[in-house]
């Protein structure tokens, strides 16, 4: 029983984190038409930023605001020196040239802060586990991430279905020449979705580096998760995004042992050690392949 | 028809020249033992970088100590970028081997990768000296007369473990490893020597970024040990989860040496403590040429060595006492062969032998990460596991002649 509760806090923590960079991602692709690789490197730049920060200033939550804030401040820069250049190119040249971007990102960041990854801590308040029930612990920073993943899933609904700019997105997602021709100020409008995309992606970096190792090209593991994600909730969907992380989460992480022990039940253990990892690995693939077969568009497409 | 002896006709003279170069080449190669040549080809990019660049600085130390030179003749090191894949480490290696005709190769880190290369390298007849991977197949059914590993095979330091976690009296391990073939090996190794009940074995996805499943079955299984083999990032993912869920309160934890070594320490910092490691090598050994490795090493590069330096060190001496054993003819191929055998210098490590199979018979100890004197995290070696340990592969290991 504590074992079911305990795999569905991980599966709800591991999809927040999934939906925190699904989020941006989404955003991107559907508003801006806009395929960008080099999303999984913001990701990585705001959990070298936090971990900078956090062992310059001794503060994690200082840290986390402020790799937020500067990976938020970088997108733009980026954004407005170089992807602008790209929306109006076809899918291949912004693939090529986020590609490149992802390249750069690594070895500027191993320029700076070398090839061995760098350590981060959680803080020291939360650093062991609780105990949510009478002999039911968890570790507290999971817990804090769930937190924080479902108030930032909050506030972005809150911004998307209530909020002038989130019209604005919505109508930039569905149908963007009515939206460009109705005065949304496009420019602005993506410079803006891009940074708050980034400020997800770093926010999602820096809350999971006190769990995974703070290295060059961790981005590049999550970003395929994340393009799951957002192909099963549908582009340019945050409700979509949402829901398929939260199902990605849980899948994987239900998956994991779930799959051996049914293994096990059927074909013994030597079947459970050598099929049921291979087959947990690409059960999310298999929700994708099978969400695709039923709704070709995902869940909640944005495009009319 | 018509075409294809165009073609040939046309070939003719270019066939003509490129004989006459070769001749050139292969005379000029006859005579040319002025320096020594060296295909440095190491993990250098990616998530596996860490390892590289420390093979890669272990090796240079070395060349730094003798001065230059490897055994008197002047060195040149070409060090070469594998890019953690097989398909371009196999390019790379072809280009070290026939345009930069080297004479010897090291530095692989990853044991695909060593496969990967291993043939292209034993068919030029080149001499490759491992300064980290061991792959079973290459200590066994295909080992070679031009391998030498001046490490350790895959499975010896998970053997150590085995023994470690039985002989401190532990009942019940929980044991965790990559769903590949190293990782399979890995935990087969700590069960040869493990005596004690396996409650809880699992594989997982070679990129598996959350531990909270495993975590969860782990606590569940009631262990008191866990025996993780999770190279690189995968450890450090997996040591601050264990930790943050609070496990390491009930349950000891153990690693090989490379789980446990100073990459992953600086990476995770104190939640490390406590956490008991096996190696062929500790930096804080004391006869004097670890001391003066480590001493310098730290000196050079401001940080501690890792094992992968200190055998990439170990590697580069080895090569050096071979050069000046053959007084610099390395195309008699029989002679280098019996000089790398003989092993003539201090290894960091201490004494070592070579087996048939060309892997060394040593003695592993057990380490523990704690605080030293100056407060920093790292490892402090605690005593001997094994004493001249050879492999499990050797016996089917059928040396070919040169």
């Amino acid at each position: 029983m504590t074992l079911l509760l305990e795999q569905a806090l991980n599966g709800l923590q591991f999809g927040l984190m999934l939906f925190l960079l699904a989020a941006g991602l989404t955003l991107v692709f559907g508003i801006m038409d806009m395929i960008n690789l080099a999303h999984g490197s913001l990701y990585m730049v705001g959990a070298y930023l936090t971990a900078a920060a956090a062992s310059a200033s001794g503060s994690f939550v200082l840290a986390l605001g402020a790799g937020v804030a500067g990976t938020a401040l970088l997108a733009v820069v980026l954004e407005r020196a170089v992807l602008q250049r790209f929306y109006r190119r076809d899918h291949l040249s912004q693939v090529l040239g986020t590609f490149a971007l992802l390249l750069m990102a690594n070895e500027g960041v191993r320029m700076v802060w070398g090839s061995q990854s760098v350590p981060l801590s959680p803080p020291e308040a939360l650093a062991g586990p609780v105990e949510l029930l009478p002999g039911f612990f968890y570790p507290a920073y999971r817990l804090l991430i769930i937190a924080v993943g479902l108030a930032v899933a909050v506030g972005l609904y809150g911004l998307v279905t209530h909020t002038r700019l989130g019209m604005q997105v919505r109508a930039g997602a569905s149908n963007r020449d009515m939206a460009l021709a109705m005065g949304v100020n496009v420019s602005r409008l993506f410079t803006g979705v891009f940074a708050l995309g980034a400020a997800l992606c770093a926010l999602a970096g820096g809350l999971l580096g006190p769990l995974l190792a703070v290295q060059v090209g961790m981005g590049e593991n999550i970003l395929i998760l994340a393009f799951v994600v957002i192909v099963i909730g549908g582009i340019g969907s945050i409700r979509g995004a949402l829901l398929a992380a939260l199902l990605v989460g849980v899948v994987d992480t239900a998956g994991r042992v779930a799959m051996p022990w049914l293994f096990g039940l059927a074909l013994g253990p030597e079947a459970a050690d050598q099929a049921g990892p291979a087959v947990a690995s690409i059960l999310i693939y298999v929700l994708m392949a099978t969400v695709l077969v039923f709704k070709p568009r995902g869940l909640f497409p944005a495009h009319g | 028809m018509t075409v294809v002896r165009t073609v040939t006709s046309a070939l003719k003279p270019l066939a003509h020249v490129a004989a006459v170069a070769a001749m050139a080449v292969a005379a000029q190669g006859a005579l040319a033992s002025d320096k020594v040549k060296v295909g440095l080809l190491s993990t250098l990019s990616g998530p596996g970088a860490g390892l590289g660049v420390d093979i890669r600085d272990g090796f240079n130390l070395a060349i730094k100590h003798t001065g230059g030179k490897l055994g008197g003749l002047p060195a040149d090191v070409i060090v070469a970028d594998d890019q953690m894949s097989p398909d371009s480490a196999k390019q790379t290696t072809d280009r070290l081997l026939k345009r930069d005709k080297v004479d010897f190769m090291t530095g692989v880190v990853f044991s695909n990768i060593m496969l990967a290369v291993s043939q292209p390298i034993f068919a030029s007849k080149t001499f490759y000296v491992s300064a980290n991977a061991g792959p079973s197949q290459l200590a066994g059914k295909q080992c070679n007369p031009y391998f030498f590993s001046a490490s350790y095979q895959n499975d010896n330091m998970h053997e150590a473990v085995g023994k470690t976690v039985t002989d401190k009296g532990f009942k019940k391990a929980a044991i965790l490893a990559p769903n590949y073939p190293a990782g399979k090996d890995a935990l087969a190794g700590f069960k040869r020597y493990f005596k004690g009940e396996v409650v809880m074995e699992t594989y997982t996805a070679l990129n598996q970024l959350d531990y909270g499943a495993e975590l969860s079955k782990m606590r569940a299984s009631g262990a008191d040990s866990v025996y993780i083999f999770l190279p690189g990032g995968l450890g450090i993912n997996f040591i601050k989860q264990f930790v943050g869920a609070g496990l390491s309160k009930d349950m000891t934890l153990f690693g090989p040496g490379f789980s446990g070594d100073e990459d992953v320490i600086k990476a995770v910092g104190e939640p490390m403590l406590g956490m008991f490691n096996t190696s062929q090598w500790a930096h804080d050994m004391n006869h004097p040429a670890n001391v003066k490795f480590v001493t310098d090493f730290q000196k050079e590069y401001n940080r501690l060595p890792t094992l992968y330096a200190a055998q990439a060190y170990d590697a580069a001496k080895l090569m050096d006492a071979a050069v000046r054993d053959v007084k610099g003819k390395l195309d008699d191929k029989a002679a280098v062969h019996k000089a790398l055998m003989a092993a003539k210098f201090e290894s960091v490590r201490g004494p070592f032998k070579f087996n048939t199979n060309q892997f060394p018979i040593q003695d592993y100890y057990l380490r523990v990460i704690t605080r030293d004197t100056k407060g920093r995290v790292t490892n402090r070696m605690l005593g001997k596991v094994f004493e001249q340990h050879g492999d499990a592969y050797v016996g089917e290991c059928k040396m070919p002649a040169l």
